[in-house]
């Protein structure tokens, strides 16, 4: 049973993600990825990784995605041409970089036999908010601080970059 | 409990983390420049003198595993932490004269220092990728500061783009590295007997990304465009304060990650070497802009700092370490100097040209400047050549003998283009009517006790080299 779903997941969220890249209108693409998203949340539910299935749902689908249609119709794309139209050396190269990472992906993911992997009850436990929090909060503590001024700097500087007659106090 | 020991144990890092916040919410209620300036001072001051005490304590982890104190972290601290003070000290005259004071500057300024802090004491990759970020994505501001500037502008489009294109190499090789290991500790990297493809392909991703930052020929096309856009000040800092993060965070993940494959690295290292030294120091000849010069000269200096870790022994390391700090103070001053005579308005006073009969102009300047250049062409008996020869002789101990002596070849023809901006100043006739600014009292004093320290540290090389051969 959790394999047909895998297959449906699998298949859905590989055919999203051919439709992302091959539709001409940009919204489209847009609307596509979030499918795409929404099938990958799926199959971390597969895993049993259900923080991770949130978060996808609730970050990337939801948040950047709507940040991204926003841009979209604001900027107003024109629909593309497309891709495939002519050949030249730089899509070639491309392909090339593409097939070198896809053989790496598929190098590593090789060595499992089976289709999903057993899960463990250990396993269950890890991907629970519960884990998560106490690993960050322990562990990783120090980084997730680090990660707090990362933010903070990048907020501040973007709004630095952005201000158009900055406060000068002379 | 075991969190505020360890909050104690790094608090050069932590004082300065609050003082990132503070100086952010000072500028937030419009405090005056006086005002945000001494209090970041006033902070950096107080870390300093934390970060030279834990020289001397014995090395320990903290928060888990995920940072190191005392050894070579706090020495790269100490070092981060002296540049940082130095270039904050020269800003208030130079943003207060070019008239593009924003107060956002401090705390950017100090959160980048964060970042440096973070990177030279990382001793687990995600601490490493997470210091090295904040630092980039605050210099990536920090060098645009100058918005009216349109090379500013340039220089900081230039530097994020190449910027993030080197982070996806260092990313792509911390995951690799974590394939290969399964762990991102250092210490567990190093335990890792089974070196297969996965693995020689992070290190060298790793490797990669951290040539990108420390501007290796050949990963170094941002350097110069980067180094002459933004702010004087804000060069010296990149060029001293950054690289040494970049270096240090570089001797702990050689020294513990990738210590059992010395051989194979060290033969990279010996090849880049040279390409820096030979390719940095041969532009930097024929380059007729002072600060461009000195971009390309920063890079040659990064040669001769590879060469330490090529040879791959304590000694090396050591001698990086001292490098890295004779290096910091020199290069703070001689960019200090040139900030001061660029500081006029409506005249480009980097170009080659406008330094000729400068030297009777402001001599003390002139003078002071002449130092801080033999310093950095390693002429005896000033802080670069006591730093050049533990490098060179580090590298000899280690049988790599061709690469001090083309080391030492490089550097003797560097002192052409470094005597030749004395040549103009003091021996060729003023061109152009140029009347200095008048310069500040804190200004002078700021370059004056750097030009000493470089003179005096570089009689005494033994204070600081005693301190490193307890690591």
């Amino acid at each position: 049973m959790v394999t047909y779903i895998f297959i449906l997941l699998a298949t859905l969220a590989i055919a999203s993600a051919l439709a992302t890249i091959m539709s001409k209108s940009t919204v489209n693409s847009a609307l596509f990825l979030v499918l795409n998203m929404v099938a990958l949340a799926g199959v971390y539910l597969l895993l049993k990784a259900q923080f991770l299935a949130v978060v996808q749902i609730l970050v990337y689908a939801g948040a950047i995605m709507v940040l991204f249609l926003f841009v979209i119709m604001l900027l107003n794309v024109e629909d593309e041409q497309s891709v495939f139209s002519k050949f030249t050396f730089k899509y070639a190269f491309g392909v090339f970089l593409g097939v070198i990472v896809a053989a790496q992906i598929l190098y590593a993911v090789a060595s499992y036999t089976d289709i999903l992997p057993d899960i463990s009850g250990e396993m269950v436990y890890v991907g629970t908010v519960e884990a998560i929090g106490t690993t960050m909060f322990t562990e990783y503590l120090f980084p997730f601080e680090v990660t707090a001024i990362l933010l903070t700097v990048a907020v501040v500087g973007a709004l630095f970059i952005a201000q158009r007659k900055p406060n000068s106090q002379n | 409990m075991e969190l505020l020991h360890d909050i104690n144990l790094y608090l050069p890092g932590t004082i300065i983390a609050i003082a990132g916040l503070v100086v952010m919410m000072l500028s937030a209620f419009n405090a005056d420049h006086k005002t945000v300036y001494w209090t970041s001072i006033l902070f950096t001051a107080v870390a300093l003198v934390r970060s030279f005490a834990d020289l001397f304590v014995t090395q320990t982890e903290v928060f888990h595993n995920m940072a190191a104190v005392g050894g070579i972290a706090s020495f790269g601290t100490f070092i981060i932490l002296t540049g940082t003070l130095f270039t904050l000290l020269l800003c208030y005259d130079y943003f207060e004269k070019v008239g593009n004071y924003h107060s956002e500057v401090y705390a950017i300024i100090l959160f980048a220092t964060v970042g440096m802090v973070v990177l030279a004491t990382a001793t687990n990759l995600v601490t490493v990728f997470l210091g090295l970020e904040t630092m980039s994505i605050a210099l990536y501001v920090l060098a645009g500061v100058v918005k009216s500037d349109k090379r500013g502008i340039e220089a900081a489009l230039k530097y994020f783009l190449l910027g993030a294109f080197s982070t996806g190499f260092f990313l792509y090789g911390i995951a690799l590295l974590y394939g290969a290991a399964g762990s991102t500790s250092l210490a567990d990297i190093g335990a890792v007997t089974e070196k297969g493809l996965i693995y020689w392909a992070g290190v060298s991703l790793l490797l990669t990304g951290f040539f990108f930052k420390v501007s290796a020929v050949p990963f170094h096309m941002w350097t110069p465009d980067v180094y002459q856009g933004s702010a004087t000040p804000i060069t010296g800092y990149m060029a001293t304060a950054a690289k040494s993060a970049g270096f240090i965070s570089l001797i702990l993940i050689l020294s513990r990650a990738l210590d059992t494959s010395v051989e194979q690295w060290s033969e990279v290292f010996k090849v880049i070497a040279v390409l820096t030294m030979v390719f940095g120091n041969i532009i930097a000849l024929v380059q007729t802009n002072v600060k461009r010069m000195l971009a390309y000269s920063s890079i040659a200096h990064a040669g001769y700092i590879l060469v330490g870790l090529a040879a791959g022994t304590p000694e090396g390391y050591t001698a990086v370490q001292f490098y890295l700090f004779a290096y910091t103070l020199m290069n703070i001053g001689a960019f200090g100097v040139i900030a001061y005579y660029e500081r006029y308005k409506g005249a480009d006073l980097t170009e080659l040209d406008n330094y000729a009969g400068l030297g009777f102009e402001k001599p003390l300047m002139a003078v002071v400047l002449s130092i801080f250049l033999f310093s950095l062409a390693g002429i005896p008996p000033l802080l670069g050549f006591a730093g050049k020869y533990l490098v060179f002789a580090a590298a000899v101990q280690a049988d790599m003998i061709l690469l001090a002596v083309i080391g030492v070849l490089t550097s003797a023809a560097a002192a052409f283009y470094y005597l030749r901006v004395m040549v103009y100043l003091f021996m060729k006739p003023a061109v152009k009517d140029i009347k200095l600014a008048p310069v500040g009292g804190i200004y002078t004093s700021v370059i004056v006790i750097l030009a000493l320290l470089t003179v005096v540290l570089g009689v005494m090389p033994w204070t600081i080299a005693d301190i490193l051969a307890t690591f």
